[in-house]
């Protein structure tokens, strides 16, 4: 337990803290650095489950392969398939350590897992604890983290914000700044190895389903300092949130998972109770025009939908305020209660209105960053990760790591629901043992042999930022300024994307950088102030949201949450069967051509004013991509097409290995 | 994404203005004092945008330039229990105090002060590293072998995970012990030439001379309940009947009364109560 082991972590939410035990468990001592009590994090709302293939669904024909191929399907094939290959394996693992853990999970009478279904799959995989899973989850680890606590392997950091890394001379992460965010004192944090898990970014969008940590400002201060971020463009807009002047309240998945049916009046803001509309006056428009999968499509097309019958269709349920209604009651109460009582309880306090009696009133929101720090993976011999090779989850800088919802790799375009919660204790349990490698193969060196003065300077330079802030009196009002830049991103950067309303927003998120750097502090005091800490994240957002709306702009084409509709692929027209098979070749051929230019990584680094953007390739080696149908006319006829060029290539591939 | 809520003329019962006294506090051992904000009303408000908005004006309702008061939120939608404050006489999350139903308790004002009985940091943030201190006492865990795959958990039946549930639902928000009569305040003040350490060590020994309270006595019975959580039920049930254990409890049930998550929390301490009575004849037994 030698203290040049050392290992910091940024954040203390699912991916932290099961980093964090998992390396205690390992003998590595960790120091946990936190902007809330680690019991407080965004992993706590999370609502609905936590997938993996099963013994129920096995019997079915589901298999982790299965689990797999969804969820690059899902993610329209963005993914690198090794990491997204080993999490689908590790899956029924997780969820028998977060069972032996404790959590409170639902049962079947029998005393086994009960499982519901989520988007974008046929089977049942997911598992739940009422529709608090994500709190559930969390407490489990955190009750795991808090006994190696007690053992003095884990020291907490609770109200502290991360700096920065340090980085030696030879460009190594040796550790990192912190500040105290009660007495405002700065500290480094040597460390054999560096840990971001920080979680999403939501607060660039002012609101969101996020918590208040959630503002990027973490993996944004690794990106100012050198390290890659992928696929910033892709930002997860749920389909369903509660309207609020604070936030945008998660109304979860499972909510449809259990039966929920979404619907608007076929009148226009017909002005009835909904109750009182009659069947055939309603407008399942998911089901009608998804039959398969019905309101379990994936979030990307049910957020499209639910936008598009309110703001193109008219067809939203009130005037002035774009909703339609999410119906559960028409599932009985006691049923209600067991599975979905939290989120219930959330919008009956909320909006006053029990929505076991009455249709709930919701609207997209923005709520997860499939993007993130870019990281890189050493992919073994059945395709999956090579487990404890130190290249596994790290930054392009050497010692900085990154996990859950902070790093890019398992979502891709889209995330599937249920999946996020995964990933994060995956990562989180995956990288323990990848960093014992590397702190084996280092020997901690990287922090031994660094001169403190290294550690001083850095500390010296993040206390001369927090000065220069105190003392600015350049007249803007840094919320004020966060409201705008929210406007800004939710308007050009979140449903449908133009690409000259994404250069206007480009122009203006530049000026707010540029006022914002002349924010007046309001509080001057050297005790618990809020009011420059808040700065100082909002100043660190522009960078991120530079890379956001540069990687969207860059982006011609619709791939997942990304969606242009200059761009769109269109369905299929023709009636003739010769006709139409002619148009699905050449509906093919578009597709294979766009996939050439685009079925690639975005990589945005910082140049010191700008994100510079460039593409790397993704590992499809795995399921060879595949157009996403969901719902289009023609798709049929497309896949038939598809199929028979990938059986053709195969046969070319044999022929050839002859 | 939310569309703007447009102003309901409809509804003349709606103020224009929403008057708001806040009890502030510069740092620990300093005076506290009241200050008068007003803000814009907005129909769904709650007590976080209200702060949000004192936030951004900075001054207060006579112009005079104030700092931001300071305020713990999180997650705003009562998951995260970080928001926890007395608002208008009563400890709850500012998160789900709604501004139209404080209104209709007292019309004129809305009155925020800062948790009693956890120290003050600053305005309406306490400390309430007690509350996490009792957690590791009580050893509130599953004390697994190890974080390696050994196939799933123990089965539990339908009515035990009905039952346990509930009370895994607690968010260490803190409302219970700060409505509870018999939970006082421990307040320690950093000696001049004391460490981080050593400030900790006596913080800590304060807080194991103090009554626990409702919330970890709650997960005791939460840990002892679970198959494997129960190999170290004797070692909760010890910490419980020590100093500051269950039998400070004096029964006035306003922990349950205030708890924002509908936790049965008189009904977890009347189950603790048994085991540690128990408990202790069979340790008297054993001398």
């Amino acid at each position: 337990m030698a203290d040049n082991q050392r290992v910091v972590i940024i954040g203390g939410g699912l991916a932290g803290l099961s980093a964090t035990m998992k390396l205690c468990e390992l003998g590595i001592p960790v120091d946990l650095i936190s902007l809330t009590q680690v019991k407080r994090s965004h992993s706590v709302c999370a609502q609905g489950g936590i997938n993996s293939c099963n013994e129920q669904t096995r019997q079915l024909g589901d298999s982790e392969w299965k689990h797999f191929d969804d969820t690059v399907y899902g993610g329209d094939f963005l993914q690198q398939q090794p990491p997204v290959k080993e999490m689908a394996y590790w899956a029924p693992k997780v969820i028998d350590l977060m069972d032996r853990l404790g959590v409170t999970f639902n049962r079947t009478f029998e005393g086994y897992l009960d499982r519901r279904r989520f988007g974008g799959t046929l089977y049942k995989r997911t598992a739940f604890a009422g529709a608090t899973t994500g709190q559930q989850l969390l407490y489990a680890l955190d009750e795991q983290v808090r006994r190696w606590e007690t053992q003095g392997m884990v020291r907490k950091f609770e109200f502290w914000d991360f700096l920065g890394p340090v980085l030696d001379e030879e460009g190594r992460c040796v550790g990192a700044v912190a500040q105290d965010l009660v007495t405002m004192e700065i500290h480094a944090f040597p460390a054999a190895a560096t840990i971001v898990a920080s979680g999403g970014c939501g607060l660039i969008f002012g609101k969101s389903t996020m918590s208040v940590f959630c503002n990027g400002s973490a993996v944004s201060r690794c990106f100012q300092v050198g390290a890659k971020y992928g696929n910033p463009e892709f930002i997860q807009v749920h389909p369903t949130a509660i309207p609020g002047s604070d936030k945008l309240r998660l109304m979860s998945e499972s909510a449809r998972g259990e039966g929920g049916r979404v619907w608007v009046p076929r009148t226009p803001q017909d002005p009835r109770p909904p109750k009182q509309i009659p069947e055939s006056e309603r407008y399942y428009f998911l089901e009608e025009r998804y039959p398969q999968y019905g309101n379990l499509v994936p979030r990307d097309i049910a957020t499209r939908e639910i936008f598009n019958i309110c703001v193109n269709e008219g067809l939203s349920v009130e005037k002035g305020r774009m909703a339609v209604y999410l119906d559960l009651t028409h599932i009985p109460r006691e049923e209600l209660d067991r599975k979905l009582g939290g989120i219930l309880e959330i919008y009956e306090k909320f909006q006053g209105v029990d929505p076991r009696e009455q249709p709930m009133k919701i609207f997209p929101a923005v709520h997860y960053s499939m993007g993130g720090l870019w990281v890189d993976f050493a992919k073994s011999s059945d395709g999956g990760l090579q487990a404890g090779d130190p290249a596994n989850q790290r930054t392009n800088i050497e010692g900085l790591y990154a996990i859950g919802e902070c790093d890019y790799q398992y979502h891709g375009a889209n995330r599937l629901g249920a999946n996020s919660l995964l990933s994060c204790i995956f990562s989180g349990l995956f990288v323990g043992p990848c960093i014992q490698t590397y702190i084996k193969q280092s020997g901690g060196a990287a922090v031994t042999r660094t001169p403190s003065t290294l550690f001083d300077a850095a500390v010296s330079a993040q206390q001369k930022r927090h000065e220069d802030l105190l003392n600015c009196r350049g007249g803007e009002n840094p919320y004020l300024l966060h409201q705008e830049l929210g406007d800004v991103m939710t308007r050009a950067a979140t449903v449908v994307r133009h690409n000259d309303q994404l250069d206007s927003a480009y122009a203006k998120v530049e000026e707010l950088q540029q006022r914002a750097a002349r924010a007046s502090i309001s509080d001057t005091g050297s005790w618990t102030n809020q009011n420059v800490v808040f700065t100082k994240a909002l100043q660190d957002m522009f960078p991120v949201a530079k890379a956001i709306l540069r990687g969207a702009r860059l982006r011609d084409e619709c791939r997942g949450a990304h969606y242009k509709p200059e761009f769109a692929m269109p369905s299929l027209t023709e009636t003739d069967p010769e006709a139409r098979r002619r148009e699905a070749e050449q509906w093919c051929d578009r597709f294979e051509e766009n996939n050439r230019r685009y079925l690639k990584s975005t990589i945005a680094r910082w140049n010191g004013t700008d994100p510079d953007i460039s593409y790397e390739d993704v590992d499809t080696s795995l399921i060879p991509p595949r157009p996403r149908l969901y719902g289009l006319v023609g798709a049929e006829i497309i896949e038939q097409v598809w199929r028979e060029r990938q059986a053709k290539r195969k046969e070319q591939v044999a022929t050839a290995g002859q | 994404m939310s569309a703007p809520t447009p102003a309901n003329p409809s509804s003349p019962a709606h103020p224009t203005k929403v008057n708001v006294r806040v009890l502030r506090q510069d740092g620990p051992g300093q005076p506290a004092y009241w200050e008068r904000h007003q803000v814009d009303y907005e129909e769904n408000m709650n007590v976080i945008s209200v702060l949000q908005k004192i936030a951004a004006q900075a001054q207060t309702v006579d112009g005079k330039k104030v700092a931001p008061v300071a305020w713990e939120c999180g997650c705003l939608e009562e998951v995260c229990g970080s928001c926890t404050m007395v608002i208008n006489g009563r400890v709850r999350q500012s998160c789900s105090a709604l501004v139209d139903s404080l209104l209709a308790e007292n019309a004129t004002e809305i009155e925020l002060r800062p948790m009693e009985k956890y120290p003050v940091i600053r305005d309406l943030v306490v400390d309430r590293s007690r509350l996490f201190h009792a957690l590791k006492r009580l050893q509130a865990w599953v004390p697994v072998d190890t974080y390696g795959h050994l196939g799933p958990g123990p089965r539990i039946n339908r009515p035990q995970q009905e039952e346990m549930y509930p009370l895994s639902k607690c968010m260490s928000c803190g409302c219970c012990m700060d409505a509870c009569p018999q939970y006082q305040k421990i307040e320690l003040q950093r000696r001049p030439g004391e460490s981080d350490e050593q400030y900790q060590r006596r913080k800590e020994a304060a807080y194991e001379q103090g009554f626990v309270g409702a919330a970890p006595i709650s997960q005791v019975v939460l840990f002892n309940s679970h198959p494997t959580g129960k190999s170290i039920a004797d070692g909760r049930l010890d910490a419980l009947t020590e100093t500051g254990g269950i039998q400070v409890c004096g029964n006035a049930q306003n922990c349950v009364a205030v708890c924002p998550k509908d936790i049965p929390l008189t009904k977890s301490i009347a189950r603790a109560g048994r085991a540690a009575t128990l408990h202790s004849i069979k340790r008297f037994l054993e001398k």
